[in-house]
């Protein structure tokens, strides 16, 4: 690189977010009165000056071209004054000040074969994590679960089906969640089933002991001093892989026993009742690749049932939580098993202390 | 340089269907770059051996930043030559993911000329994620970066890069200044966040209202929402306009409020506003008839994460009600106590939401300053077995 580099600089944070703010932005910020739906993907906000700023949204696989963003920029260009954002979900959103652009921008975005939707009592796009693209923990791919389920269920995206209220999903290809999975309607959290194995002298060169024994959350990890390296009681064991995160020399990888479990009913948020955790469901799917057709159909079982039960407004773990899991469990007719009955920190307070159920 | 450097057939089976396909994306960036096609090759290859291909991080970054780069490395280098060094830049977002084409097509370049010309928009802990470099690119890739006003975001035991949700800037519910808030705490904890000196992470984040969208009482250390103590404003003629336009009013909001505060007659629609708790359940289904009125501010949460390592945390109330007028010294003077606590006591890679597990909420309170009240917790305790200390006993 011959040419030479512009001065560096250091500590000056993220560019300042009144720069990025269209015009109506600006003149209506924190002064919105009103929003209304327009469609799956268009909404309008209204502000108390009588402003309109329409937002267009469209579906992003969020694993990107540069090619794809320049896409987005021309079209923002065109439409928007060069304006756009992206959503908590990774959903770009063009933001159109002259509502008599939208129609064109809808249609331009349609002929382009854009996801338009994401908008409303739906599913919007997946939160998730980097799964084989990029990480070494991983122990399933995340963006191809992602594709599968999203073209699935592509019409509760577009609005052209809609769900009591919005489900959200999210992928996290191992139990570090990045993608924090724990507080989903329903989501997949990639696992593996057998104990990591020692790689003595790996843990000598690369590890540091004590540290690799904090990381287990059942106490599993003792030192093994003749060897300079860890024993690992293998029946404590519950492949979480943490230790492998701190001790390269203990992977946990192996693709027959690794695979994902389904957890559903959890949400963020405090509407109606408080956020709650995503409860365990499928205690284990395999790694089917490239289309994991047993998460898809566990998924679309899940999402029917919900469907024909919920009652308007009600999120999928409020249902569960009305009828009951007992009932749910039968309604989708997926078994319950010993891994279903909590035995790690909060265990005892999952155990049914009444008399009172169902049938 | 040719498209098809590998053949691909199970992810070419990920290009149909109407959702966005991350494999075209990333053939679109192998048309113009090796190391993007060797990225497509060693992935086919995970998706056909069932197994990821990625070796644990090593420490690479830039000239006084002790994080912002996630150096990354392949187990099959000879294979994939083009992935043997494939490191992540984390580069700090905007407040809200605001931005303009001309900023975004400025990145595109720098990134095309120094990386794999693949991205993540965005991260889960919302920084733009440059994906896939050299090591000896990163130095340049910086100057390049930060001359156009692009700073890195945060890794490792640090401050991470704090996020919020769209906020004022489009949001009738925000009841705080998200993306104001968000701004000046990224800047005031620049040294925290580039220079790694906690016992483990620290995530920040910043919801408008209970709404969440960012999910900050579940994925944020300290989650910092918006809410108000006045009474809910209501527009009896947009209700009816509601109730014409085909809602059952009765059902859909009055009957779902969890504290039973509503009441609607066919005519008029009444809050008990001090039996209310907040949970803009009405407000979000009525946004034209239904108003929260101020005092504004934000309750301010504490200790969420994922599992690791005695199970996954939601947030817990610390602060019911803060007001937030910059420049927030009355939060950043409570985040700076709570940090000293975690300092002073935390075991590595603990994180905060453990410590107040492990130490005491009394013992974090007292560190804070902050008194008890009943808006700290669901219920009471039900076992007499607590400590009383020298000066409350005669």
């Amino acid at each position: 690189m011959a040419e030479e580099l512009p001065q560096r600089q250091t500590d000056i944070g993220p560019p300042n977010y009144k720069d990025f703010l269209p015009p109506v932005i600006k003149n209506n910020y924190g002064k919105w009165k009103y929003h209304e739906k327009l469609s799956g993907g268009s909404m309008v906000h209204v502000g108390e000056s009588g402003d309109e700023l329409y937002t267009v949204r469209v579906a992003s696989p969020r694993l990107v071209s540069t090619d794809f963003i320049r896409d987005l920029t021309a079209i923002a260009d065109k439409y928007c004054d060069g304006y756009l954002r992206f959503t908590t979900r990774h959903n770009v959103e063009f933001l159109v000040s002259d509502k008599s652009k939208v129609d064109p921008l809808l249609a331009e975005l349609k002929e382009k074969k854009y996801m338009i939707g994401g908008i409303g009592d739906g599913i919007s796009n997946i939160v998730h994590t980097q799964g084989w693209v990029h990480c070494h923990s991983a122990a399933t791919d995340a963006s191809g679960l992602v594709k599968v389920l999203m073209d699935e269920f592509a019409d509760y995206f577009t609005g052209a089906k809609e769900l009591p209220a919005r489900v959200r999903l999210a992928v996290a290809c191992c139990t570090n969640m990045c993608g924090a999975v724990h507080c989903s309607d329903i989501a997949v959290v990639g696992i593996h089933r057998k104990p990591p194995r020692i790689d003595q002298d790996g843990v000598k060169k690369a590890c540091e002991v004590p540290s690799t024994i904090a990381s287990c959350p059942t106490g599993a990890i003792s030192p093994d001093p003749k060897n300079k390296s860890v024993k690992i009681k293998d029946e404590k064991c519950m492949y979480c892989g943490n230790c492998y995160s701190v001790c390269p020399a203990l992977p946990i990888s192996d693709p027959d026993n690794d695979g994902v479990a389904i957890v559903a009913g959890g949400k963020i948020g405090s509407l109606r009742s408080d956020p709650k955790f995503s409860k365990l469901v499928v205690p284990f799917l395999p790694n089917n690749t490239p289309k994991w057709p047993e998460v898809v159909s566990t998924f679309r079982n899940i999402l029917t049932a919900y469907e024909a039960g919920a009652v308007k407004h009600e999120r999928l773990g409020e249902w569960i939580e009305r009828i009951g899991w007992e009932k749910f469990f039968e309604l989708t007719n997926i078994p319950f098993t010993h891994q279903h009955i909590d035995d790690f920190t909060i265990a005892r307070e999952t155990y049914r202390t009444s008399a009172a159920f169902k049938w | 340089m040719s498209q098809n450097k590998y053949e691909t057939p199970l992810l070419d089976q990920l290009e149909s269907g109407p959702f966005p396909s991350f494999v075209t994306e990333i053939k679109r960036a192998a048309a113009k770059n090796d190391s993007a096609n060797d990225l497509l090759g060693v992935l086919e290859r995970c998706f056909k051996e069932r197994k990821t291909h990625w070796k644990h991080g090593g420490i690479v970054g830039v000239r006084g930043y002790g994080g912002g780069v996630i150096g990354r490395y392949s187990d099959v280098p000879d294979d994939f030559p083009g992935v043997a060094h494939f490191h992540t830049v984390r580069v700090n977002q905007t407040s809200g993911f605001f931005y303009t084409s001309k900023a975004l097509n400025e990145i595109c370049d720098i990134w095309d000329k120094y990386g794999s010309g693949l991205t993540n928009f965005h991260g889960s802990t919302g920084d733009m994620i440059l994906l896939g470099t050299k090591s000896d690119a990163l130095e340049p890739l910086f100057a390049e970066l930060s001359s156009r006003g692009w700073d890195l975001g945060g890794s490792g035991s640090c401050a991470r890069t704090p996020s919020c949700c769209v906020g004022p800037g489009r949001c009738e519910w925000a009841m705080c200044d998200t993306l104001d808030i968000n701004y000046d705490l990224t800047q005031a904890f620049q040294d925290e966040l580039h220079r790694p000196m906690f016992p483990y992470k620290f995530k920040i984040k910043t919801a408008g209202c209970a709404a969440d969208c960012i999910a900050s009482v579940a994925r944020a250390d300290l989650s910092i929402v918006g809410t108000w103590k006045g009474n809910i404003q209501i527009d009896q003629a947009e209700v009816k306009k509601y109730a014409d336009g085909g809602m059952d009013i009765n059902a859909e909001v009055v009957g779902m409020c969890p504290t039973k505060c509503m009441s609607y007659d066919g005519n008029e629609l009444k809050v008990d506003d001090p039996n209310c708790s907040r949970c803009m359940h009405c407000i979000t289904k009525m946004t034209k008839a239904l108003r929260p009125t101020g005092p504004f501010g934000a309750t301010i949460m504490v200790g969420s994460k994922a599992p690791f390592v005695i199970g996954a945390l939601l947030s817990h109330v610390i602060v019911p009600f803060m007001p937030l007028e910059p420049p927030y010294d009355n939060l950043k003077d409570l985040i700076q106590k709570m940090w000293d606590w975690w300092d002073e006591h935390g075991k590595n890679r603990e994180r905060i939401g453990e410590l107040i597990v492990r130490r005491g909420m009394r013992e974090f309170l007292e560190a804070c300053e902050l008194d008890p009240i009943p808006q700290m917790v669901f219920e009471p305790r039900r076992d007499p077995f607590y400590f009383w200390k020298e000066d409350e006993l005669n």
